[in-house]
């Protein structure tokens, strides 16, 4: 392979792990806009997309049973996600740092669950047949650089899902009360808007979508209970520099995190780009301690 | 001190203006006031009251022109130092300090060294200790000054940061609508302490409630779109068909005509 | 005031005492379970008072623990031999960084002054350009993933996932010989009481009211014509130096440090010993600690499966029902009126 096969590759590998970053982000980035909620158990909402597609494909074959999960997946772990706003996020408003330990808790209970019934090793999903191949692209300069299929229908789902949530966001009644609420909440409210329904909508959906994100995940690598940790944190990362402001933020951040984790792997191991990453995390605060995008407060204090 | 020097402004807004986007909150906007006096800031909603406040203590930073107080210009320094330099501030919302004993909220304020490695010492100093026996009085708290601010009602809520203020000794204070949400007694004793801070502290007040305006008895400048409207007291203000106009939003004329 | 002053004597002397009463096994958990609790006090501090939440403390207890740990290595290694890990990876020459750990002085300095400077050193860019309190947590749970995968990576170094082990002995004294281990309890313990007097302290002088207002208004701080970053770069740092000080405890109490303790959720276990106790408060941050892992000792031997739902349900549990931990619900049920016990006259001041 020439270099240039090799900076191409990584480059598509870097958008891969943006699209995947981008779907495990989303969901954070808006109820963390919105309601200041940390959710520590958004990773786990992968983890058990990841075993409902298993499930899915086990019950109802590989063809069918694949777009079974991702339905299913984005059903129950919405669901999920609906009963832990309604139980347990709603008694936490107004206190982000504590939303963080108690959906930890969370989070720490779904791991353990996971390890009862499916075993620690992990569960492997095989792709469907037109999924689990790569395609070459012949030519000069690409010669020898394939690209798994695996990987472009999460690029392909990744775009798919954030134009749809710029769809509701710009154009239902939904989306309207998502903005009015996140200008200003007691607006929203004084107005007669049914801030906890827009609430639960919102965290509903964004965990609705870590599970349709673990579901496709599941065809890339073995699904374990501890999988959603591997993702949390740098979901998180790319919350931190997209900045809590627009869906346009975090698609940038995630594009920034991906590539860059993809290309420093170029010069050195996973584990150096992992420091390099939060160096740079760190470094970007100082030139935009709100991320890319933000909103401007007028509020004495800012949770 | 001469005589040029007393004469000097204490706080000159030279020709700001603040824009957000192309907005102009403030508009070239230029105003000063000695040591000592007081200042009422009038205007609708949206005029750029709270703004001018917000860039004379440097939460805001100017787009155009320079804040100059004490013949220095202190646009670029950080809030803490222009603080530092002798201005405090009461919030529209209050800001108090809720976990904290009334007590102890006027004693953050009134403390002079506010060096972090000047404060491992379980002592005050008894010039601090007596400022704070003063304000208590002062604003009315002295019983209740064990108490966590959080269990204040509205109206103490309001006074105690007034009283930390206060107790900064700030040379200038700025009070964003000091008496919101008080009854027409406690903004009567609001405007009285006003007046006795007067002379000791220059001090620039907004509100919105004319009759509390009214018993603070001080000059009134009219805030409307970032510009300074007009300037008087208040009976002159109430008699200006322009301030009027933009009071109920309409156009001098319209408002001339209406009244014909 | 000096009931409470007896109390916490009285409790010091039975502490001290319980050479005397526990066996071997249990007298090591309870030292090591209070050289944990140095740790908590840190967290207590900058969460409880500052609030500041850290999901990285695990780091600076390992800059704590490896700093020790790197000496010990070389202490006992044979002369002029390199620690058996480096043999075993091929490393034929000592790094330099390793260097300066021979000598006794620097490591034992560096059990604190490494702490404290990534710790002040993270805090000042972290809270320079005021970033809130939810990226921070995030940042130091990175940090704490960083950490734990860059020291396994780096095997040849650090001796990678196993971590620094096999130590023999600490500054001439074996680390398996009784008396050792009955002095080592002393020194955690008083190091313990120590690190809370001096957290006492802090939280007294004024120092301690400015970081209570900080977390309650950081901004009306900072229009009172405070800077609040060196009054929380000052309380973050010195939560590092007792991080430090807890791990290279730790380190000689287990006679090992490696990544598993103070990765990810090592580090976010020990927020839950401080939640458990309260966070607020600094003796609840100590009984948390000893109560959760002494309960964490208890559980996962007897029922290994619970563990982590136990712990799961103690996060939530104590988030949602009980914030302010068993202190706060003890003082609330003091101040129950039926339930309060008379207090003797002489007593009251």
């Amino acid at each position: 392979m020439s270099e240039s096969t090799l900076v191409l590759g990584q480059l598509f590998n870097g958008i891969s792990v943006a699209s995947i970053l981008l779907l495990a982000a989303l969901g954070l980035a808006l109820s963390f806009g919105l309601m200041r909620v940390i959710n520590m158990a958004h990773g786990e909402m992968v983890m058990v997309g990841g075993y409902l597609s298993y499930m899915s494909i086990q019950a109802f074959g590989q063809g069918p049973g694949f777009f079974v999960g991702l339905v299913v997946a984005f059903i129950c772990t919405a669901l999920f996600g609906a009963l832990m706003e309604a139980t347990l996020i709603r008694r936490l408003y107004g206190r982000p740092l504590d939303t963080l330990l108690a959906t930890w808790g969370v989070s720490l209970i779904l791991q353990q669950a996971a390890r009862s019934i499916f075993g620690p090793t992990g569960v492997e999903v095989t792709a469907p047949a037109w999924l689990s191949g790569s395609l070459a692209l012949g030519g000069t300069a690409l010669t020898g650089f394939a690209v798994p299929a695996v990987r472009l229908f999460i690029i392909v789902l990744a775009a798919l899902v954030l134009g749809g949530m710029t769809l509701i966001l710009s154009k239902t009644k939904l989306g309207l009360l998502v903005r009015a609420v996140h200008q200003n909440r007691a607006m929203a409210e004084a107005l007669g808007a049914n801030t906890r329904l827009v609430d639960l909508a919102v965290f509903s959906l964004g965990t609705g979508i870590a599970g349709l994100a673990g579901a496709a995940l599941a065809l890339m690598a073995p699904v374990t209970p501890t999988v959603g940790q591997s993702y949390i944190v740098y979901a998180f990362l790319v919350v931190i520099v997209g900045g809590l402001g627009s869906l346009t933020g975090t698609l940038f951040a995630a594009l920034l995190v991906g590539i860059f984790s993809a290309v420093t792997q170029i010069f050195t191991s996973v584990s150096v780009a992992d420091v390099l990453l939060l160096v740079s995390v760190i470094v970007f605060l100082q030139f935009r301690p709100r991320g890319i995008v933000f909103a401007r407060s007028r509020a004495l204090e800012e949770t | 001190m001469t005589a040029i020097a007393s004469a000097a402004p204490l706080l000159e807004v030279d020709h700001v203006t603040v824009s957000y986007d192309g907005f102009k909150a403030l508009n070239d906007l230029y105003f000063s006031m000695l040591p000592g006096s007081v200042h009422v800031l009038i205007g609708p909603n949206g005029a750029g009251k709270s703004t001018l406040l917000d860039t004379i203590i440097g939460r805001v930073r100017p787009t155009e022109g320079r804040i100059v107080f004490k013949g220095e210009d202190i646009s670029a320094l950080p809030e803490f130092r222009i603080v530092q330099r002798g201005i405090c501030r009461k919030f529209q919302t209050p800001g108090v300090l809720d976990e904290l004993s009334v007590e102890a909220n006027i004693l953050v304020a009134a403390t002079r060294d506010r060096r972090s490695w000047r404060s491992f010492t379980m002592t005050r100093s008894a010039a601090e200790r007596e400022r704070v026996e003063e304000v208590l009085t002062m604003i009315g708290l002295i019983a209740k000054r064990k108490l966590p601010a959080a269990q204040l009602a509205h109206g103490e809520r309001q006074w105690l940061e007034i009283g930390m203020v206060v107790a900064s000794d700030a040379d200038l204070l700025l009070l964003d609508e000091p008496a919101a949400g008080m009854t027409n007694r406690e903004a009567g004793a609001t405007a009285q302490l006003i007046r006795q801070l007067a002379g000791r502290h220059a001090l620039i007040v907004i509100d919105h409630d004319m009759d509390f305006v009214e018993q603070i008895a001080a000059p009134v400048s009219v805030l409307h779109m970032g510009s300074m409207l007009a300037q008087g007291t208040v009976e002159e203000m109430r008699r200006d068909p322009q301030v009027a106009a933009v009071y109920l939003g309409k156009a001098p004329k319209g408002a001339a005509d209406a009244h014909a | 005031m000096w009931n409470k002053r007896i109390a916490y004597g009285l409790a010091l002397i039975v502490l001290a005492a319980a050479p005397l009463y526990l066996a071997p096994y249990e007298l090591s958990l309870l030292g090591r379970f209070l050289a944990l609790a140095i740790l908590a006090l840190g967290i207590s501090l900058i969460w409880g008072t500052a609030g500041m939440l850290s999901l990285g403390q695990g780091v600076f207890f390992a800059l704590g623990g490896y700093a020790l740990a790197m000496h010990l290595k070389l202490a006992n290694a044979d002369a002029g031999a390199l620690p058996d890990f480096m043999q075993w990876s091929g490393l034929d020459k000592l790094p330099w960084w390793w260097e300066p750990f021979r000598s006794p002085v620097f490591a034992v300095a560096g059990v604190f002054i490494l702490p404290g400077i990534v710790a002040a050193l993270l805090a000042f860019l972290v809270f320079r350009r005021r970033v809130s309190g939810a990226y921070f947590a995030i940042i130091t749970q990175a940090l704490a993933l960083a950490a734990a995968t860059f020291v396994i990576s780096q095997q040849q170094f650090t001796g990678g996932f196993n971590g620094l082990t096999g130590f023999g002995s600490v500054f001439g004294f074996s680390l398996t010989d009784q008396h050792t281990q009955l002095a080592l309890y002393w020194i955690t313990l008083g190091a313990l009481a120590l690190a809370y007097l001096a957290t006492r302290l802090l939280l007294d002088s004024r120092f301690g009211t400015i970081l209570l207002a900080i977390r309650d208004g950081e901004n009306r701080v900072r229009f009172l014509g405070y800077n609040p970053l060196p009054f929380k770069v000052i309380a973050f740092a010195f939560a590092g130096v007792l991080a430090g000080l807890s791990g290279a405890l730790v380190t000689l109490d287990l006679g090992v440090i490696s990544p598993a303790m103070f990765g990810v959720v090592p580090s976010i276990e020990m927020v839950i010993w401080v939640a458990v106790g309260g966070r607020a408060s600094l003796i609840g941050a100590v009984l948390g600690t000893l109560l959760v892992n002494f309960g964490k000792d208890w559980i996962s031997s007897a029922f290994p499966d619970l563990w982590l739902y136990a712990m799961g349900a103690a996060f939530i549990l104590v988030v949602t029902l009980a914030p302010t931990g068993i202190v706060g619900l003890a003082q609330r049920w003091r101040s129950i009126p039926m339930l309060r016990r008379p207090t003797p006259p002489a007593l009251v001041e």
